[in-house]
């Protein structure tokens, strides 16, 4: 028994075990430190995990002891890690700005109810990608769905709770589909185990019903994922949450129900049903190129709230990501799975950058943002790199992740050369959107907006501050240096693609 | 004929789902949609229910004295106790939300919400 036997379970365990003792400290600095020390923890389980990793393939854990696949098995590989790693490092960075954030927004007698809701957000994030059970998989999607409806629809504007709603509907159904895709799975396989379903699944000979699995799971996740046209959820969803819960929820949410989508289809049905990589390729290729000019277009004839164009610019990303997963190549794969990391830290910076300007609870309007250059230098600078990494510019840890997708497009031949013009046009659109929220922040002048919102005074305190510059430094970093999230995402594609008779 | 009704309980859960997901859409009124979205969820516990069924099984406890006894699959059972949980969480929360929304809005009709928040 080494000290890393535990860590699966330790990233679910401590923000689930935090979440009712925040509730019970109803002083709203008391939760907040047990809210940001639990979210530490569970990034410092993340980060150690990532290290062990480095030796072993995976890290298996039976709950209770009950060995797989009669009990529930935690099962960490590299693609586990590295969305753990996005989700602790993005609710870290959210609940670290929301002692500032959340004043103006949540009122301080309930703040330590918000955070307990937040906590358990985490708690079933965590507990999706460390799972390795897909029945499991459902009741931590749906833990974490509710907390996250919960951390939307916290704040005071109204449109929150339309906006609310309708995720609520949405994520429900899609919850649902995933739900009858595994009983028809259990029912051909008699097994809920990942590993144990992708074994014998190629022991089934009547097909039809894990080729409706298959659908009902893609389509329900796909829901959760907003993958164009399933999106319809978003956008009010982001823009009218609190500005803190939207760093933590716009960072990893999607991602998460990506990572799922991804572990089904390619660990579990490829390989194992006759043309899977034609039939995924088919359908989700042409979605992903729609979301990414469509959206990029829509984020563009966004002219008042920043929240929403950097939203429509999130659908965007979300089909970068499913077209590197679409190309169902190795390279393509890679990419995919690494423009999750790095959309993460771009969309993160950006949105930590839009609370310290709509700080006090105000929306995040064009007509505040305009003259934030001069009055708030250090925040639009963050927003600066965050914007840049959204277009990719070199240097940046967007552009490592789009030059992979350009070359796992490219090794397809002259069909996939083909492929590369929307990723470029739908860069070119990016530049556009991100160039005109950074002229208003420098150029922009409040006077000239016939506005009665209060323009910016100043910059955000300085736990805000630092915050959103370590975000951005991340970025930074990560472009020079993309070593650590590009083995992992490497390793994760290699698991994915591996066919189930080449595992031991 | 024997297969039609042999699959009876799977019709059921076509028709409790497709029903549900019509009404979701359909219905502008938001409590509707909740009482679709539960008919919704609850087909799909009949689907789990049906699959567990084993024919001429019993419930799952172990009889020694009883040989050749066949039991019915207990665990899916246990995942659809798990899930009705969660579908009455949903419902819950769904429902508060709609409570604010009336609270917020004066209204449940979400065609009337959405004109007020275009204003």
């Amino acid at each position: 028994m080494s000290g890393l036997t535990h860590l699966p379970i330790l990233a679910v365990v401590v923000p689930l075990l935090t979440a009712p003792l925040v509730a019970l400290l109803r002083d709203r600095t008391l939760a907040w430190i047990a809210a940001v020390a639990a979210s530490l923890c569970t990034l410092a389980v993340a980060i150690t995990l990532v290290g062990a990793l480095e030796s072993v393939e995976y890290l298996a854990y039976p709950l209770g002891s009950w060995p797989a696949p009669y009990g529930i098995e935690l099962r960490v590989d590299a693609f586990s890690a590295l969305l753990l790693l996005i989700v602790t490092g993005a609710s870290s960075a959210g609940l670290l700005i929301a002692r500032d954030s959340l004043v103006g927004e949540v009122g301080s007698e309930r703040q330590h109810l918000y955070l307990t809701a937040w906590l358990l957000a985490v708690a079933g994030l965590a507990g999706i990608v460390v799972s390795g059970d897909a029945f499991n998989i459902f009741v931590f999607l749906e833990v974490s769905s509710l907390a996250t409806y919960v951390l939307i629809a916290g704040g005071p504007r109204r449109p929150a709770l339309t906006a609310v709603f309708n995720y609520l509907i949405m994520g429900t159904i899609g919850a649902t589909f995933y739900l009858i895709g595994v009983g028809l799975i259990y029912m051909m396989t008699g097994t809920l185990n990942l590993a144990d379903m992708e074994q014998r699944i190629s022991g089934v000979t009547e097909l039809k019903p894990i080729l409706v699995a298959g659908g009902f799971i893609t389509i329900g996740l796909a829901l959760k994922a907003a993958i164009f046209p399933l999106h319809a959820w978003l956008p009010g969803a982001y823009t009218h949450a609190p500005h803190a819960a939207t760093v933590f929820i716009a960072a990893c949410s999607t991602k998460v129900a990506l990572y799922v989508l991804l572990r089904f289809d390619f660990f579990i049905f490829q390989g194992n049903l006759p043309d899977h990589e034609a039939q995924f390729r088919v359908f989700a290729l042409p979605l992903a190129v729609v979301a990414m000019l469509v959206a990029s277009a829509l984020a563009i004839f966004e002219r008042r709230n920043l929240k929403r164009m950097l939203a429509y610019s999130s659908i965007a990303h979300v089909g970068y990501i499913v077209f590197g997963a679409a190309l169902a190549t190795q390279t393509g794969l890679t990419a995919g799975i690494l423009h999750m990391f790095n959309h993460a830290l771009a969309k993160g910076t950006l949105f930590l950058a839009a609370a310290s300007i709509g700080l006090g609870g105000a929306a995040v309007t064009f007509e505040r943002l305009a003259g934030a250059g001069r009055r708030m230098p250090i925040t639009t600078a963050a927003f600066v790199v965050g914007g840049l990494g959204l277009i990719g510019i070199p240097g940046t840890a967007g552009f490592v992740g789009k030059w992979y997708l350009v070359v796992g497009a490219a090794e397809l031949g002259p069909a996939g050369v083909l492929m590369v013009v929307p990723l470029l046009v739908s860069s070119v659109l990016a530049v556009l959107y991100v160039w005109r929220a950074i002229e208003v922040a420098y150029f922009g002048s409040p006077d000239s907006a016939r506005s009665s919102a209060p323009a910016v005074r100043a910059e955000a305190p300085l736990p805000m501050l630092a915050v959103l510059i370590v975000a951005a430094a991340a970025n930074l970093w990560f472009g020079f240096l993309p070593s650590m999230p590009l083995t992992l995402a490497e390793r994760a594609a290699e698991v994915l693609l591996t066919e189930p008779d080449q595992h031991k | 004929m024997i297969e039609v009704f042999g699959l009876f309980n799977y019709w059921v859960f076509a028709a409790l789902l497709m029903t549900g997901l019509y009404t979701v859409i359909a219905k502008t009124n938001l409590v509707k949609k909740m009482i679709g979205l539960a008919m919704f969820q609850s087909a799909v516990f009949l689907l789990y229910i049906t699959m567990d069924k084993v024919e001429g099984g019993t419930a799952p406890i172990l009889r020694n004295d009883v040989p050749g006894q066949i039991y019915s699959n207990p665990l899916p059972q246990v995942l659809i106790l798990t899930a009705i949980v969660v579908g009455i969480a949903t419902l819950a929360l769904g429902l508060s939300i709609v409570v604010r929304i009336h609270e917020a809005y004066g209204t449940i009709e979400e065609d009337e919400a959405a004109k007020m928040d275009r204003e």
